[in-house]
């Protein structure tokens, strides 16, 4: 329980932001400044060369009068040529007005039209109005020199911008458009950019989250520069917990070994000194010493057991194993306890079972069964041990007392032992053993007592 | 003391100012009419260069469909209707004139509201506020009966020939505008001037024979029915057609050199008191030129009627046509031209 705990702990990360979203927002952001930046400069040129364009055809019309106005017989003569104004015919039909000024004194024209003193030779543009309608005007100064008189003719051209302004919003739109185009492009551009930049990561996640708990294989793949202190770390840190798990199963079996071997010297001294002491109380306290040992050698190889069980099944590692020939094995070897109890041990199995699993943990789990079978059936008795194929199952049934019934369902847990286990030596952990085993290959530990009498104890896969 | 006397005549004028006003119209028109039917309750004031009797039927079939209008139609001259329009713009609803430049002229400076929805070929549109409904060619108009045992006419070279091969037949008896006085003559003028060498040449014959000058065309044609006149150059043909049919021997001959073809132009004043029922007038006389076909008698040609602008040499609808109302260029013009024609 408190294990699955922790395991959802480690799997909730504190997220602070996106790195996709940051680096999207970013790019979207630049994307949206650069289409603005975009619209602008290429409406303001188009408005420069639209207007440039007006001015060019104000300057040729405002030349092409000053160049027709001669003296002729001591006389000013302005003559508008008649190009001078078909040159201003627009689409939008804009409307124009002129002034012919000499020497600053109005002399055709619209009067409304100001005058402007400027120096002979030099076009010159300016905005302004008439009749409430904004007029771009051009104007130019030319000196007519006659016989004895000279005269500084200057001509006035103004034109609205209607036809202009239609320009400029056509243009506006097409940069609109060319902005939000760009805009588009660019945030698909960046979406793209985003997923590729962002790849090796999710690729690493996903190898990392694919894998089993017992892999811990070095990632080899190839990965992005920035992300290789990552995966450097990650490699170290992997390394050191296999060699750390490593070393804890090393240690398991170690502890085992060394508990197991002083308590088995212990025992067997006790034993020859029960030999030889002959005062009844001595004996009996003897006795009492050699179960104690037994008791203790019996929890601490249990305990031992199951520390291991706990470990590989965390950690398990299946194979392909023939589980009539495991079977079959393990019986051959408990025939010698058996028959010290004079219990006989049929076992049926078929040919082949192939099955994906842990040797190790099976053969335990198995073992614990028969062990119990044999520990609580009365002597004389037969054990049958059934493999059977479909479902794959292993039942071993007994012809003693069955289990206590109104504790069958707790005696599973750990350290739980029963009200006819007194007597016997045991730690409560055989069964706990069996179902941890049994869980840890996808099965069930199924307890029950038979009609005719004695415990069925079946593991189900 | 004198100041109150005008003061009061002037509360007094604009007090009772449509009674008065018209009074004070009348002194400039040639003609007036008032169209209406059942009881008006709007007014529109159409100032016009088109002789009443073109457009009557037309007017007469709109105030008989709408019958809240009352159509007062005014004939002037038109330079007279320009400066008209410039002095009183609010006076007149619908300005029509044959005379494009002036007509230009006003609108370019502002005198005359856009009207949208109209549907009609852009050359004959200028700014959406100045319409181009007829095509009218200037034609050379002669007394067939007079002229039976002469040459047939065909170009203006054909002319010039004919008045210097009888300078005694034709002396006295030939008329022109007289471009001083009539917008459209100038326009007709200053075009031909423009297009070909060959008017100051036939200008030149005209006035060795001492050609007489006229305000309007309407004049000119009723002098050749009468025979005092034998040739009339630059005159309205559509005036002459409409009228051939009672006066056999008229002839309208459009010259075959090149023809000036002139637009009647409308607009709607922007001064206008009712702008939607002038609006409303405006398309529906456009309508009416649009769909009409025939040159029956009292007709104006259609503007659409024959091919486009360009094949039949239209004056374009262009500010350039403002060129020609340039005070010193009208000066120089017309000194040209009187020294040719005034001998
Ligand atoms: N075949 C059986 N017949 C009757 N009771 C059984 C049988 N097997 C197990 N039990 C009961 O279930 C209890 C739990 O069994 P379990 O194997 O977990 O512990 P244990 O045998 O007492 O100790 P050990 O850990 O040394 O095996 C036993 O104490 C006993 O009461
Ligand atoms: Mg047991």
């Amino acid at each position: 329980m408190s294990q699955t705990r922790s395991h959802k702990t480690a799997d909730q990360v504190v997220i602070a932001g996106s790195l996709r979203n940051t680096l999207m927002i970013s790019l979207v952001g630049i994307a949206l400044v650069l289409a603005t930046l975009l619209y602008i400069v290429v409406r303001s040129y188009a408005a420069q060369i639209a207007q440039s364009t007006q001015d060019r055809i104000l300057s040729a019309s405002v030349t092409s009068i000053l160049d027709a106005a001669a003296i002729r017989n001591g006389q000013v003569n302005v003559e508008l040529p008649y190009a001078s104004f078909s040159i201003l015919s627009t689409q939008a039909d804009d409307r124009l007005v002129y002034a012919v000024h000499q020497d600053g004194v109005f002399l055709t024209g619209y009067d409304t039209l100001a005058f402007r003193p400027q120096q002979p030779g030099d076009m010159q543009f300016y905005n302004s109005e008439f009749d409430s309608s904004e007029i771009r005007v051009a104007v130019a100064t030319r000196r007519l020199v006659g016989t004895n008189q000279t005269a500084l003719i200057s001509v006035s051209i103004g034109q609205t911008r209607e036809s202009l302004d239609g320009v400029l919003r056509e243009i506006s739109q097409n940069a609109a458009l060319l902005g939000f185009g760009f805009f588009v492009l660019m945030t698909a551009l960046s979406l793209w950019l985003t997923t590729r930049a962002i790849a090796p990561m999710t690729a690493l996640a996903q190898s990392v989250q694919r894998r089993g708990p017992a892999d811990l294989r070095l990632v080899q793949s190839p990965v992005p520069a920035e992300m290789a202190p990552l995966v450097g770390s990650l490699n170290v840190f992997m390394q050191r917990l296999e060699q750390s798990l490593n070393k804890s199963e090393e240690f398991i079996a170690e502890a085992a070994h060394r508990v197991r071997t002083p308590l088995a010297i212990v025992r067997t001294h006790a034993e020859t000194t029960l030999q030889r002491v002959d005062r009844a109380e001595n004996r009996q306290s003897m006795r009492t010493m050699i179960r104690a040992i037994d008791e203790s050698s019996r929890a601490a190889g249990q305990l031992l057991d199951h520390a291991m069980i706990t470990f590989r099944a965390d950690h398990l590692e299946k194979q392909p194993l023939d589980l009539s020939e495991l079977v079959q094995e393990l019986v051959r070897s408990m025939i010698p306890v058996a028959d010290m109890k004079d219990i006989a041990l049929s076992v049926t199995t078929p040919d082949e079972l192939v099955f994906d699993g842990d040797a190790i943990l099976l053969r335990n789990a198995m073992r614990n069964l028969i062990d119990n079978a044999m520990k609580y059936a009365p002597m004389e008795t037969e054990v049958e041990i059934h493999l059977t194929a479909d479902p794959v199952a292993f039942a071993v049934l007994d012809r003693g007392p069955g289990f206590p019934s109104e504790e069958i369902e707790t005696l599973a847990a750990r350290f739980a032992r029963g009200s006819n286990s007194s007597g016997m030596i045991g730690s409560g952990l055989g069964l706990t053993i069996a179902e941890d085993v049994a869980i840890a290959h996808g099965g069930r530990l199924d307890l029950r007592n038979r009609k005719e009498g004695g415990a069925c104890a079946t593991l189900q896969f | 003391m004198r100041n109150l006397a005008v003061l009061t005549l002037w509360l007094l004028a604009s007090l009772c100012s449509p009674l008065l006003a018209s009074e004070e119209k009348s002194l400039r028109w040639e003609d007036r009419r008032v169209f209406s039917n059942g009881t008006p309750t709007q007014r529109l004031t159409i100032l016009s260069s088109t002789d009443a009797g073109y457009l009557a039927p037309l007017i007469s079939e709109f105030v008989a469909q709408q019958e809240d209008f009352e159509i007062e139609y005014l004939v002037a001259g038109t330079a007279h209707i320009y400066d008209m329009v410039r002095s009183a713009p609010e006076v007149f609803d619908i300005v029509i004139s044959s005379a494009m430049d002036l007509q230009i002229k006003l609108v370019n400076d502002g005198f005359a509201a856009p009207l949208e929805d109209i549907n009609a070929p852009d050359w004959s549109v200028w700014r959406e506020r100045l319409f181009g409904f007829t095509a009218e060619p200037a034609s050379i108009v002669i007394n067939k009966a007079a002229l039976a045992h002469l040459p047939h006419l065909e170009t203006r070279q054909d002319l010039i020939s004919l008045l210097r091969a009888h300078p005694d037949l034709f002396r006295g008896k030939i008329a022109t505008y007289d471009i001083r006085r009539s917008g459209l003559g100038y326009l007709f003028a200053s075009q031909d001037a423009r297009t070909s060498e060959t008017y100051w040449r036939l200008t030149e014959v005209m006035g060795s024979l001492g050609t007489r000058l006229y305000c309007c065309s309407g004049a000119m044609i009723k002098e050749i029915v009468d025979g005092d006149i034998l040739v009339a150059y630059n005159v309205l043909g559509s005036y002459a057609t409409a009228q051939s049919a009672k006066h056999p021997q008229l002839e309208v001959i459009v010259p075959s050199d090149f023809a000036i073809t002139m637009m009647r132009t409308v607009f709607v004043s922007k001064a206008s008191a009712e702008p939607k029922a002038a609006g409303q007038f405006t398309s529906y006389m456009l309508d009416h030129f649009a769909s009409q076909q025939g040159e029956g008698e009292l007709e104006l040609p259609s503007l659409l009627a024959a091919g486009n602008a360009e094949d039949r040499n239209i004056v374009p609808l262009e500010p350039s046509l403002m060129i020609n109302l340039d005070r010193l260029k009208r000066r120089a013009f017309t000194e040209e031209w009187e020294s040719a024609i005034i001998q």
